[in-house]
């Protein structure tokens, strides 16, 4: 078992309160994580900027080859963690342990993580257009097409609030410390394990320590991150979403009700993309907000429904260990139950047919865990209740709409794949508003391009762009 | 438990604090039940029991055979059927607690209050807390019993006592809309109020708040190049369930610094004020809460079973019974936590430690508000 301190800017900090992170299978418990108080954290806001000072001491080119070595020592070092020390084995077996992704997803996401450091200098190349780094440094300087440009940090530290159930997320903070922002980390219960790790391998590899701060807690320590940071990130449900919505210190990601739209032009030939819909559900359990949750044509539907439910309703429950194992399980006690009973108090509705039904029951329970396997549901209009849900496993509504139709009713959408050559409806998709990434022709929602911005540039979010002039 | 039970003639303090128990149930029994000197409300629900309190009760525990006091029964008027006929000449205080839906709780009180904040002001060392010194009372005002009190307690020391205005059932409503900028404004003016009157040369030497306003001062004050003990504060009495060892430890370590003592204290309007065991480093910044008994007694009861106390070290949720001839509440079930504790020296009775909202009620309750 480890210990886990609360990290002040590095300092290691044992808080007399501890919460114990356990196997969600056994019961065992694997670490007891230190837990802060709000005062800490409001105390140590009082250091933030030394972060932003220390690390604007040490040249862009020169952190983005720290990260290339902290992505090594991440994906492939033994590594400080806590009291103890950890492997990049004992990471995904921890990581599966508390969170119930499959050992084999884990590593998977280490790649992912590891690739995202390694291809640093690209990806912070292509978020900022091209842009002469020293600048963001300097805070201005004249660009090689000669305009004299200023980009202004907005904070010290960007703060976030991370959750404990989905281990793809945190590519998205590791451009931070290359661009001289400080991290200012609250780890999911479940889920302390990538924030910890992550942490190591940057010191190790050469960050200073001062820029780091981990500070585990339960919702009021996430609250006080959002209300002390200048600028902050938060994983969270829709009420989470709701409750930022329009705060422009705030980046709130939530639920994502990505879809694949067939166009009218495309839908009598579906079985060609039959791979692609199966892929964009299933792929890393269903769980991320880029996997599909809705399926719109305005025709075959039930069809589309039927196929996908034949591919995906068979597919089991197997251990974590198990290379094969592609659900994960859901470890607070109670949540698959929960989850499962929504969607079955929704299936009576008239228009609305449960297509894996046939497949025997989606919920399997445990003693302290669940797993809810893939569910295909047909909806003959986009008004039923199921029509456009995201429950965080293999969930997905095939929904009956017509092409006019379809941009009205579709809500939200984080990824959408189009699958169409109508010129006209392209035209619409590219300008609806509601749309974040936009895929066109036949994409997998998952398919990231790791060199565009998702929800928002980081940059953006976190330099303003202003006039600047300087005379003499 | 060996350490606190171990003490020269525990077992003979112990056995005469519930002697000395027994002895005032049945003298408050007496009291609420005679119809000379009772209240309405005690004397109606007499009448329904079947049973005379005033032959059957004869010490603490027989106090079960009451049912669980209902808070319902507290909520609405005539407010005075809680009035003792036996006090009816003198002039009476009408406390609420909590009060964001619906109509708050209240409870009648004459002179409690002060007797109360007498007997803790006796735990205070004058060293901190020094005699004649002036008060910031910190905290909500209003209909609050606090707010009375503490200025009580500042002026039976010899000070006079400085507030501001705090209405925590707007603060428990900006927490519930989600308005977050609106209660920082609001805090913000609270602090600003009391920064205002400690650099104002009135030597204010005293501090009643709680862990969340303790913060913010010490926040603004260092903001300003002060501090907690730059201002003067040398003692700092302290209430609320947020109180963990945690929060101590760290606010002793870094907010209030050398020279600053801080007491918590565990109470509501419907007890009156549990006393803390001096809390240490050593003892793991432990705080334990005993209720001024004979006047009040805390008994930490099983959840499933409110009848049965629960083994010493063990967790169960918090029964209060409030026992004055101004008020009579036996066995009400607080909305609190925690785990029983062992007599000891000072405070030789069960004491309650680790008190927190009770898990049942704490998804739906916005506690440590202000």
């Amino acid at each position: 078992m480890l210990n886990l301190p609360i990290l002040r800017w590095g300092r290691p900090y044992t808080s007399l309160e501890q919460d114990a992170v356990v196997h969600f299978m056994t019961g065992e418990t694997l670490a007891r994580v230190s837990q802060a108080n709000t005062g800490l954290l409001g105390r140590d806001m009082r250091l933030a900027q030394r972060a932003r000072d220390i690390l604007t001491g040490i040249p862009i080119p020169e952190l983005i080859e720290i990260m290339k070595k902290a992505g090594d020592l991440y994906l492939n070092g033994a590594l400080p963690m806590g009291d103890g020390e950890q492997t990049p084995d004992d990471f995904a077996r921890q990581q599966s342990a508390s969170t119930g992704l499959p050992e084999h997803m884990c590593k998977a996401n280490m790649k992912k993580n590891h690739f995202v450091l390694s291809n640093m200098d690209k990806i912070l190349d292509a978020l900022t257009r091209g842009l002469d780094l020293s600048i963001l440094t300097r805070g201005y300087g004249v660009e090689s097409r000669g305009v004299m440009v200023s980009y202004q940090a907005q904070s010290p530290v960007l703060g976030l609030v991370l959750p404990s159930n989905s281990p793809g997320v945190h590519t998205l903070w590791l451009p931070v410390i290359p661009m001289q922002i400080g991290l200012l980390l609250k780890p999911g219960p479940q889920e302390p394990w990538t924030p910890y790790r992550m942490a190591a391998a940057f010191f190790e590899a050469g960050v200073p320590r001062e820029a780091i701060a981990i500070y585990p807690g339960l919702g009021d320590v996430g609250a006080e991150v959002v209300r002390r940071a200048g600028r902050s990130m938060i994983f969270g449900g829709t009420a989470t979403v709701e409750r930022y919505k329009g705060d422009p210190r705030v980046q709130v990601h939530g639920p994502g009700f990505s879809k694949i739209l067939l166009g009218d032009d495309v839908v009598d030939d579906w079985e060609k993309y039959l791979d692609i819909m199966a892929d964009s559900v299933y792929l890393n359990s269903g769980r991320g907000c880029i996997n599909c949750s809705g399926i719109w044509a305005s025709r075959h539907t039930r069809e589309i429904a039927e196929a996908l439910a034949e591919r995906l309703g068979p597919v089991d429950v197997k251990p974590p260990e198990d290379p094969q194992a592609s659900l994960a399980a859901f470890t607070v006690p109670g949540a698959a139950q929960a989850i499962w009973r929504i969607v079955e108090s929704k299936l009576a509705e008239p228009g609305v047919e449960h297509m894996t039904a046939p497949f025997g029951p989606r919920l399997v329970t445990a003693e302290r865990c669940g797993w809810l396997r893939p569910t295909v549901i047909h909806c003959d209009s986009p008004e039923r209740g199921l029509a456009n849900n995201e429950f965080m496993y293999p969930y997905v509504s095939v929904v009956e709409c017509p092409q006019e139709q379809m941009l009205r009713k579709i809500g939200p959408t984080l990824v959408c794949s189009a699958v169409t050559g109508d010129a006209q409806w392209r035209r619409q998709l590219i300008d609806a508003h509601h749309i974040d990434r936009l895929n066109i022709g036949a994409i997998p929602t998952i398919r990231l391009d790791w060199l565009q911005p998702h929800e928002g540039n980081i940059v953006e979010f976190l330099f303003r762009p202003r006039a600047f002039q300087a005379a003499g | 438990m060996t350490t606190a039970l171990s003490g020269v003639d525990l077992p003979a303090r112990v056995e005469a604090a519930k002697a000395r128990l027994d002895a005032h149930v049945r003298e408050i029994v007496q009291w609420h039940f005679n119809p000379e000197t009772g209240c309405p409300f005690w004397l109606e629900f007499a009448a329904g029991l079947g049973w005379d309190p005033r032959r059957e009760i004869h010490g603490f525990e027989d106090l079960k055979r009451f049912p669980s006091f209902q808070d319902d029964w507290l909520r609405g008027g005539p407010v005075r059927r809680w009035a003792p006929k036996g006090l009816a000449h003198l002039p009476a205080f009408v406390f609420e607690t909590g009060g964001t839906t619906g109509v708050p709780k209240s409870r009648l009180a004459m002179e409690d209050f002060r007797i109360d904040y007498e007997m803790f002001s006796e735990t205070l060392p004058d060293r901190y807390f020094p005699r004649g010194a002036n008060w910031l009372m910190l905290g909500p005002s209003g209909p609050r019993r606090l707010r009375l009190a503490v200025e009580h307690l500042c002026q039976h020391r010899g000070g006079i006592c400085f507030c501001v205005d705090l209405d925590p059932r707007w603060v428990i409503k900006l927490i519930k809309r989600g308005a977050m900028d609106q209660l920082e404004a609001y805090k913000a003016h609270v602090i600003e109020q009391a920064v205002t009157l400690l650099h104002a040369g009135h030597e204010i030497r005293c501090l009643f708040t709680t862990p969340k306003l303790l913060e913010a001062l010490a926040e603004e004050l260092d903001n300003r190049g002060s501090g907690i003990r730059q201002v003067g504060i040398t003692g700092i009495f302290a209430g609320g369930t947020e109180f963990t060892p945690q929060y101590t430890r760290f606010a002793m370590e870094e907010l209030l610094g050398e020279g600053v003592y801080m007491t918590p204290t565990y109470g509501n309007t419907l007890m009156g004020l549990a006393c803390s065991k001096p809390v240490t480093a050593a003892d793991g910044y432990k705080i334990s809460y005993y209720a001024p008994q004979p006047r009040a007694a805390i008994e930490v009861v099983s959840f499933d079973d409110p009848t049965r106390v629960v083994g010493y070290g063990e967790t169960g949720r918090v029964r209060l019974t409030t026992l004055t001839r101004e008020t009579f509440i036996p066995g009400f079930l607080e909305r609190d936590e925690g785990e029983r504790e062992p007599p000891y020296e000072t405070y030789p009775w069960d004491g309650v430690s680790g008190v927190r909202p009770f898990r049942k009620l704490a998804a739906s309750t916005t506690v440590g508000v202000y």
